[in-house]
């Protein structure tokens, strides 16, 4: 029988409100994670992704629901019974202990002979680029450093699932840039399944071999990042991972993948891929990243194509970001990537200009508006 | 010309960190220099004088106080007086730990309640609480009573005026010193600090033992100072729970004083009182403080 690394089976958590109610901090969670995934959970602050982490780690007990790892059924082992290991946000690190005495802290506890445990925690050190720093106190590390050390305490242990908290929330954008390749070229090295918590939309794009976006307790969607970037199934999902336009109206036509809108603000009509099973009459939006967007002095389709003004463009180096007017306000944000020099007259528009915009339907989701 | 004097000072405490400091505690020093150091000299001098045949202070130095005190008689004394206060701290210890750790542990709204709890007996005069002490342990006491009418005990237990009195009497003086410092070393240990090591595979009291109680030596070391010099110095205590059977060397000074009307030889049993538990003191907080640099 095949089984997963992690299972969480219609998990619930209820905490209790300071008004007297409950709230469902997890609400009906229900994922499987491959063996050697890089699993990460996304979402906004509050979405539950820290609790379900912390669920899985036995930290918290489900209210309701079921979670097994490698298909052992959890219910109430507690932590250190439990195949995992975690590293926490704040890293958590044993301060009245050296490096190594850190590291090696959760190999006495499997009461390993101590060669077996120097060895091991060189071992763990060294994979962290860590090496001859065993002696020193986590005070003494640098942000970055006590990260590795809370990495290495962790996989020293070869968790069956390494269970990490946003680790790298604390560093500053250019070092979290590199531990991000830095820990996945980690993760496909040692094996080991990562559950990854994130609110960081890129960061989840970068590492995860699959993603599950999570809001409000819920599991919105779960797939690999091109198909979440892709094919989000909801406006939730378009919206919060990468820059997306929305524009609004109503179902009038549907043909097999293909949806038709009726736009709200202005009389034309729109053509995106379906998403989800809509009915003719249902409020909906388009949804299309500005990159998708093509910008033209002349029509290029019969359909989709509208006539707007260039209200204004910034340049930012690789692309230039124009904003235009379809009419009655409606605006899009096009990214125009600059593939020759804006110095060039032909790349460039200027604020006033008259422009057509083309929304490939293929590039264009409908979306149920909820 | 004076106004101008003032206005340069004002301008150079202005720019000066360390004038600023030395402004800023000159009070306090004041203050110590003047009701401490100067009494405590006052005492060294007292303590190389003699006694004259009145009780009056005959201003001749020698050492003969302290030759006295080599004594067997004194040296017992001081033995004891060490060994009653080291109980002390190590009672208090064993006794405060949970209730320190019970109170950090406990929910926030709880836990100044608690607090306010161990600061209470405070707010009543000490020898109040002694006599109140003693009405709970006297032969007919309420310890007694309960005991004898529950019949686990068929005749009443003395213990008031034995060593045991003295002891009980000098845990519950000293225990809210021991629990404060605690408190604050253990508040201070965050939480997920325990979740980190059970999640590495430590059972609660493996957790307990590698992470909390070192955590925590700040808080024993500083607790068992603020317990241990006081009780080195107690004799009310004594006094009113021990009987006149017990005697510490906080009561052998205060008969030089008050009633043998021996002032010199009382100086030189305070002197010795004071650098025994200062050389204690010191040796233990360098050990500990040793072990605090290993530890954090």
């Amino acid at each position: 029988m095949e089984t997963f690394a992690v299972e969480m089976c219609e998990v619930v958590k209820k905490f209790p409100n300071p008004d007297g109610g409950e709230i469902s901090a997890v609400d009906h969670v229900d994922l499987q994670i491959e063996h050697g995934e890089f699993f990460s959970l996304l979402g906004p602050s509050g979405c539950g992704k820290t609790t379900s982490l912390r669920i899985i780690a036995g930290f918290e007990w489900p209210t309701e629901g079921e979670i097994c790892i490698k298909g052992q059924a959890m219910g109430r082992t507690p932590p250190y019974l439990r195949p995992v290991n975690t590293v926490f946000q704040s890293y958590a690190l044993f301060q009245h202990m050296t490096v190594a005495q850190n590291v090696a802290f959760g190999l006495e506890m499997e009461h390993l002979a101590k060669p077996e445990i120097r060895r091991r925690v060189d071992e763990a050190l060294e994979m962290v680029q860590l090496h001859g720093m065993g002696a020193r106190k986590p005070k003494q590390l640098s942000g970055g450093q006590q990260q590795r050390v809370a990495l290495a305490r962790a996989l020293v242990k070869r968790p069956a699932v390494l269970l990490l908290d946003e680790p790298l929330g604390a560093l500053d954008l250019k070092l979290r840039k590199e531990m991000q390749l830095e820990l996945k070229a980690l993760q496909m090295q040692v094996g080991i399944t990562f559950v990854y918590v994130t609110h960081d939309q890129e960061e989840a794009l970068t590492m995860s071999d699959r993603i599950a976006l999570m809001n409000k307790g819920k599991v919105l969607q779960i797939g690999t990042p091109v198909e979440i970037y892709e094919r989000p199934t909801s406006r939730f999902a378009a919206d919060f991972i990468g820059v997306t336009n929305f524009l609004l109206g109503s179902v009038v036509e549907l043909n097999k993948e293909m949806a038709t809108i009726q736009l709200k603000q202005s009389e034309g009509r729109v053509t995106g891929l379906q998403q989800g099973n809509l009915v003719a009459g249902q409020p909906a939006i388009l949804s299309i990243r500005p990159e998708k967007i093509r910008l033209s002095e002349e029509r290029v389709l019969n359909q989709n194509c509208f006539q707007a003004r260039v209200i204004n463009t910034t340049y930012i180096g690789s692309d230039t970001r124009v904003v235009v007017d379809l009419g009655q306000g409606t605006r899009l944000t096009v990214w125009e990537q600059n593939k020759i020099s804006i110095l060039d007259k032909r790349a460039f528009y200027t604020p006033g200009q008259e422009v057509w915009v083309t929304l490939f339907p293929e590039n264009a989701l409908v979306l149920a508006d909820a | 010309m004076a106004s101008n004097r003032s206005k340069s000072f004002t301008k150079s405490l202005r720019e000066n960190p360390k004038l600023q400091g030395l402004a800023l505690i000159s009070p306090t020093m004041l203050y110590l220099l003047v009701f401490m150091l100067v009494p405590l000299l006052l005492v060294v001098i007292l303590s190389f004088l003699s006694r004259g045949p009145y009780g009056n202070v005959v201003y001749a130095l020698n050492l003969q106080n302290y030759v006295r005190l080599g004594d067997s008689l004194y040296l017992r004394i001081l033995w004891y007086s060490l060994a009653t206060a080291t109980l002390t701290t190590l009672a208090s210890l064993l006794i405060g730990y949970p209730l320190a750790y019970y109170i950090a542990r406990a929910p926030a709204k709880q836990r100044s309640f608690l607090l306010f709890l161990i600061l209470v007996p405070f707010w009543t005069n000490f020898i109040i609480r002694i006599y109140a002490w003693i009405m709970i342990l006297r032969t007919e006491g309420l310890l007694n009573t309960t005991l004898l009418n529950l019949g686990l005990i068929k005749a009443p237990l003395d213990i008031l005026y034995t060593p045991m009195a003295v002891f009980i009497g000098m845990v519950y003086e000293f225990l809210p010193f021991m629990v404060l410092p605690l408190f604050t070393s253990l508040e201070k240990i965050e939480f997920i600090q325990l979740e980190a090591a059970a999640d590495l595979g430590a059972q609660p009291w493996r957790a307990f033992l590698r992470v909390t109680l070192p955590l925590s030596v700040p808080g024993m070391i500083a607790g068992s100072i603020l317990v241990f010099i006081p009780a080195m110095g107690m004799f009310v205590v004594p006094d009113l729970m021990g009987g006149a059977k017990t005697v510490l060397v906080g009561n052998l000074i205060r008969n030089q004083f008050l009633t043998a009307r021996d002032w010199p030889f009382g100086a030189a049993a305070s002197m010795v009182l004071l650098i025994g538990t200062l050389i204690v003191t010191l040796l233990y907080a360098r050990r500990a403080g040793l072990g605090e640099e290993v530890l954090v």
